[in-house]
């Protein structure tokens, strides 16, 4: 037992429950899901109590709830945040948008999977979908924090020539500092 | 030499108790505020697991060689203004540094905290930072007149500046420095309000105006170690106050109906108040709070 290298040292079960029970979320509410998330946080739902709470700025975030859809122009900007945000953070997609672009699949500006530009932890599928299902979705992610399976960051750090390659795709003036920053 | 070993164990405990008590309250605080809004709220200890959470985080990026010490200033300086307040009264084991004069350096301890996060916040480059220490700086100024007008009254009255002869008068009920000199106290409190940085005087970190101000660049590891120095000198400011005021404490128990009693009243105002601009925050402080302590100075000096 002592010499079982994969085995769950103490403080990794300490860490990772802290981590579940301790999400801060900054809500890029710039689709027209951002309406679902006062009432997810007030006293109607109170996400508080499973210990999510909101987060003023990217540096002191775990979680990027994507809000819908999302155009070229806001897409830079998302990846700007999720840049900034420090290890181990996780991003869900919220709504029918992030999944496959919603009602907006043949729009000429916003994009239609979100996984191919950010690693997704989890999805929320709806349109919109209610708090229950956001509160849901929060649920799911802790559940794959405490299994170790939301490893977002490091996906992303290992594939990144493949997501920088689809983001300057749709993002004609790619004009961005480096990742480490 | 010989090993003053109780002195060595409340060295160690000191900052750890004082840890512990300052998440909890943090936690309680939460919690108090979810039921005032009709929620359920967070657990108590969900304050300890943010600060966990904080510490475990893989990487943490900082802008210079400030930034890294801010926070580290922070923790020193709560840490440092602990070991110089005797927590609990007469023990042999939470005396630590306490000394004749200590209120003097107190009160220029305390505020070493603050400056050192206003240099390391300063050096991140970041806008929401230096209008929040700004606003931090300005509001200092604002509610160190009364505290210090209510600190200088007491030592007259008293004729002296230690904490522990301060314990020492007051040692019944009756004669607690709240009800020996209540003008200094309603000045003191008023000043506590602007010290705990609770509405209506929370302009510094102000989340939906400027992004949480000062820390806003601060993420991981220094957001953690500044959550951990606000916990410990929460817990200094309510014994600090509990010294002065309301008798110290003889034991843990009464310590802790003491300090959270007098946490409430911040905490209290805080959630049915909005949020004061800043130069109402000040002048709020420069107007009753600054007279009644000028009275309470005079109101003693008269009395000889």
């Amino acid at each position: 037992m002592y010499n079982d290298k994969d085995a769950k040292k103490i403080v990794d079960i300490i860490q990772s429950y802290a981590r579940k029970h301790s999400l801060w979320v900054v809500a890029y509410g710039t689709g027209c899901g951002a309406i679902e998330i006062p009432p997810t946080m007030t006293s109607r739902y109170d996400a508080e109590r499973f210990g999510i709470r909101g987060s003023a700025t990217p540096r002191q975030a775990d979680v990027l709830l994507i809000t819908g859809y999302l155009a070229v122009k806001t897409l830079k900007r998302v990846i700007r945040t999720y840049e900034q945000m420090q290890a181990p953070k996780f991003v869900m997609g919220f709504g029918s948008c992030t999944i496959n672009g919603g009602m907006y699949w043949d729009s000429y500006n916003t994009i239609n999977a979100l996984d191919r530009y950010l690693p997704v932890d989890v999805f929320i599928n709806g349109c919109m979908p209610r708090p229950e299902a956001v509160i849901s979705g929060f649920i799911k992610l802790q559940q794959l924090i405490s299994e170790g399976k939301a490893e977002g960051a490091e996906k992303y750090l290992k594939n990144l020539e493949w997501y920088r390659e689809n983001q300057n795709k749709v993002i004609p003036n790619w004009n961005m500092p480096d990742y480490n920053w | 030499m010989e090993i003053n070993w109780s002195s060595v164990i409340g060295i160690v405990a000191t900052p750890v108790i004082a840890f512990i008590v300052g998440v909890l309250y943090g936690g309680a605080v939460r919690k108090i505020t979810a039921r005032v809004q009709n929620r359920y709220g967070p657990p108590i200890t969900q304050n300890l697991f943010d600060i966990i959470k904080l510490y475990s985080k893989k990487t943490a990026i900082q802008h210079g060689v400030m930034q890294h010490l801010g926070p580290v200033f922070a923790i020193t300086a709560s840490v440092t203004s602990l070991y110089f307040i005797p927590v609990i009264k007469d023990s042999p084991y939470f005396q630590n540094f306490s000394f004749n004069g200590d209120l003097i350096f107190l009160l220029y301890m305390m505020v070493f905290g603050s400056l050192g996060m206003a240099l390391g916040a300063g050096q991140t480059g970041n806008p929401n930072s230096a209008i929040g220490v700004s606003r931090g700086l300005s509001q200092m100024v604002g509610y160190e007149i009364p505290f210090v007008l209510a600190l200088v009254a007491i030592m007259i009255q008293f004729k002296t500046t230690s904490l522990n002869e301060l314990l020492a008068v007051q040692d019944h009920f009756t004669n607690w420095i709240i009800f020996q000199s209540p003008l200094a106290f309603v000045a003191g409190i008023l000043a506590f309000l602007g010290m705990m940085h609770y509405a209506p005087f929370d302009v510094v970190i102000a989340p939906a105006e400027i992004a949480s101000g000062p820390p806003s660049e601060f993420g991981g590891k220094y957001l953690g170690l500044m959550m951990t120095s606000g916990s410990i000198f929460a817990f200094v400011k309510l014994v600090l106050f509990v010294d002065i005021f309301l008798g110290g404490a003889s034991d843990f128990i009464t310590l802790i109906i003491k300090t959270f009693l007098l946490y409430m009243i911040p905490v209290l105002t805080g959630i049915v108040s909005p949020r004061f601009r800043t130069e109402q925050s000040i002048l709020f402080f420069w107007k009753w709070p600054t007279f009644i302590g000028i009275l309470a100075i005079i109101v003693v000096v008269l009395n000889g």
